[in-house]
């Protein structure tokens, strides 16, 4: 008997649309699709960068250029056609914009769908949003509120003009333009994303908090953003992702850099909810993410994230803990349905003494998806006395999905202590049953279950956040158990 | 209120059920006992609803209406409750929350409207001080980490919560020790009512001391063989089962 006969729900739900898949109509000054040196030249100009700036990109080109795109993830994947898409697209905005209002009434309305109106977010929640639409800020607030403490919260454009100087010294010092295929091509046609700079001893009064939207067709978004924290300062980082429905693939190739000075401390949460493409997995995001943070003494990074989106993830937020008694988290849930494939997971490399890392990876598989947590643990000879532990759950929906584990350990320090628990379970039919008895519906069973089972890293989620996740997981399994 | 007749029930291959015929009154009590691998929790996971099971003959009502036709979801509204033998470990969910997302969905498909987070609570109070249930057990996760007691315990709690017409528990009394089915008894007798009834799946008389049957019925093969009432028990107990199903055989011969 096939899945779908088995439960009609099943059958129901993959063929669910995706919730967020609208296109905003509005004038967009779009580059013509291609990759070569003067499409570098004319992103840098049309955002009037210094010369430095310019150099490092086309540096970056010809990194990538001598780059092959990597095949070792678990995924497979039509490799994109890097000439057909266009590395450039702005919405077209006649003044610099002093306030909200002179937003597109287009854009606005698209941030309403999305649930974020920024009357609303500036009112009730304190929050701080940067929205980014395809390529360009386009509204940012409480920026005054952060200047007082000296904290700057700025689109990457901005940054490079208002704070060249920081922007030198820190970017590439992370993630450097080699660092593989997709970092060189971001560091090469990046055309926005954010900056965020906590002065020393500050701490960040609100969640930062960034939405990212890919909304013109055919466009590669290649965010890039940039995340100090000086010395003893703390600040709390969180990205969203929706994306609209298209047929094409999409390829979003992301940088993230972290630098956690002395005694500072770096949350960054995330939760993306890219287009994960139709039931047998045509169109839908690629999201090839390179996240990484460095911790100075002391210092402590942590990354949250809730994956429910993209057809395929590449994506492994790291820590380098390279001051003593540096701290590194990763709390994840990665589910996939349908035809989604995620390869995701974390790299701890201990350098400093005395340094701790935290790894709680929580992947669900439904659907005919594959969901791999792939993960390093690397001790180096120095780093006496670190400790490691490592959780890593899978949860199988369906017989037809699959939940891979890929764990690497590499201790060069005779003192390291490493610890690694897997497990991989289905979901019960017993508890299902044990809620359809109590009243609960099938998709109310589904999502208790699961929210309970990813619980550990959903609490890690500012409450905002939270809520959003628990929602996001709900819709992305409704009837997904075959 | 319940009729079941003629039930005839199997799991795969195998005939478990042949030929059940019991008929529950509004407000009774009527105790199943039988020997291993009669059928018992076969019947309380059929009346529950359970997939597993393909019914192959017979009919089953509740109040009138073909319990065959609903699912799980929809036998738990009409009002029926069962409290499992092994009642399963759901971590990271929140006994509480747990509850309170089970009794919202009876209500909502009762089309009545959502408890308030303030009655929610007097009665989770009230509920959880009948079966004696402490503070703690309320706020973990539902029954995990639980000892045998406290997730019966737990079992009984949430049926008061519910207020089922229909109780079906299942050998609720194993792995009970004294003072627990104590507190078990007491939560059931509590909930005794005239238009409540209950039907107690056990092995032992033991439990029939606390919970008094109206009625006894021997479950044997798949078909109820022998009924009385609750002096019935007391002689199971002394003298077995063999008496009745041998006394069935040579009938039947």
């Amino acid at each position: 008997m096939s899945a779908a006969e088995e439960n009609p729900l099943l059958d129901e739900f993959t063929r669910k649309e995706y919730e967020f898949g609208f296109t905003t109509d509005i004038d967009a000054d779009t580059l013509a699709p291609g990759l070569n040196e003067e499409v570098i030249r004319i992103i840098s100009h049309k955002k009037n960068e210094p010369e430095w700036m310019l150099n490092w990109r086309l540096e970056a080109f010809r990194v990538w250029q001598t780059m092959e795109e990597p095949d070792w993830a678990h995924v497979q994947y039509e490799k994109p056609d890097y000439q057909a898409i266009s590395y450039y697209s702005a919405p077209k905005s006649k003044a610099p914009l002093g306030s909200l209002d002179e937003v597109d009434p287009e854009l606005r309305a698209t941030m309403d769908k999305l649930g974020i109106s920024m009357e609303e977010q500036k009112r009730l929640s304190g929050v701080a949003v940067d929205f980014v639409m395809d390529s360009v800020s386009v509204a940012t607030s409480f920026k005054d509120k952060l200047a007082e403490l000296g904290i700057i919260f700025c689109s990457m454009s901005e940054a490079i003009q208002e704070h060249p100087e920081l922007v030198k010294q820190h970017l590439g010092t992370v993630v450097p333009v080699k660092d593989n295929f997709f970092s060189a091509l971001n560091s090469a046609v990046f055309t926005d994303g954010s900056f965020c700079y906590i002065p020393k001893g500050a701490k960040c009064p609100m969640e930062l908090s960034t939405y990212f939207r890919i909304n013109e067709a055919g466009t590669g978004q290649f965010e890039r953003t940039l995340l100090v924290a000086e010395e003893g300062s703390y600040v709390s980082y969180l990205e969203g992702c929706t994306a609209p429905q298209r047929d094409e693939n999409q390829l979003h190739a992301a940088v993230v850099e972290l630098i956690a000075k002395d005694d500072a401390e770096i949350k960054y949460s995330t939760v993306q909810n890219w287009y994960p493409g139709d039931a047998e997995g045509k169109g839908g995001v690629f999201n090839f993410v390179t996240k990484r943070g460095i911790c100075e003494t002391r210092a402590k990074i942590s990354w949250t994230q809730v994956e429910t989106g993209s057809a395929v993830t590449w994506k492994y937020p790291s820590c380098i803990l390279k001051g003593d008694g540096s701290v590194g988290e990763f709390y994840s849930v990665a589910v996939t349905n349908n035809a989604q494939q995620a390869d995701t997971g974390t790299k701890m490399i201990h350098l400093g003494a005395n340094t701790h890392s935290t790894i709680i990876s929580k992947g669900i598989s439904a659907g005919n998806s594959q969901n791999s947590y792939r993960g390093l643990v690397q001790i180096g000879p120095r780093a006496r006395n670190a400790r490691n532990f490592s959780q890593c759950d899978s949860l199988l929906m369906t017989d037809t999905s699959g939940a891979h584990t890929f764990p690497y350990i590499e201790t060069k320090n005779p003192t390291a202590h490493v610890e690694h628990e897997a497990t991989t379970s289905r979901i019960g039919e017993d508890q299902i049953f044990y809620c359809l008895q109590r009243g609960l519906t099938e998709e109310q069973a589904i999502g208790l279950i699961v929210n309970g089972y990813a619980k550990e890293v959903l609490n890690k989620l500012p409450m905002e956040f939270a809520v959003e996740a628990r929602k996001l997981l709900t819709i992305s399994l409704e009837g997904s158990v075959g | 209120m319940l009729k079941i007749e003629n039930l005839h029930a199997r799991i795969g291959d195998t005939e478990i059920l042949k030929g059940l015929t019991l008929s529950l009154g509004a407000g009774e009590v009527h105790a199943i006992m039988g020997p291993n691998g009669s059928g018992k929790s076969t019947l309380a996971s059929i009346l529950a609803g359970r997939e597993d099971y393909e019914v192959t003959a017979g009919n089953i009502t509740f109040d009138g209406v073909d319990l065959l036709e609903l699912d799980a979801t929809e036998r738990a509204v009409a009002g029926i409750f069962l409290a499992f033998q092994y009642p399963v470990e759901i971590p990271g969910v929140s006994n509480i929350n747990f509850l309170r997302t089970a009794l919202n969905s009876i209500r909502e498909q009762r089309e009545e409207a959502p408890i308030s987070g303030k009655d929610f609570l007097a009665k989770v109070k009230a509920c959880a001080q009948l079966v004696e249930l402490d503070g703690k057990l309320r706020d973990r996760s539902v029954n995990e980490g639980f000892s045998g007691g406290e997730k019966k315990r737990n079992e009984v709690f949430q049926m008061a919560m519910l207020e089922p017409r229909l109780a079906v528990l299942d050998e609720t009394d194993s792995g009970l020790d004294i003072d627990a089915l104590r507190i078990v008894s007491h939560g059931v007798n509590s909930m005794r009512s005239a238009d409540r009834s209950f039907l107690v799946i056990t092995h032992y008389q033991r439990l029939l001391d606390h919970i008094v049957p109206d009625h006894v019925h021997v479950l044997a093969g798949g078909r109820i063989v022998h009924s009385g009432g609750k002096e019935l028990a007391l002689e199971l107990e002394e003298k077995g089962y063999d008496w009745i199903v041998d006394a069935q055989a040579t009938e039947q011969a």
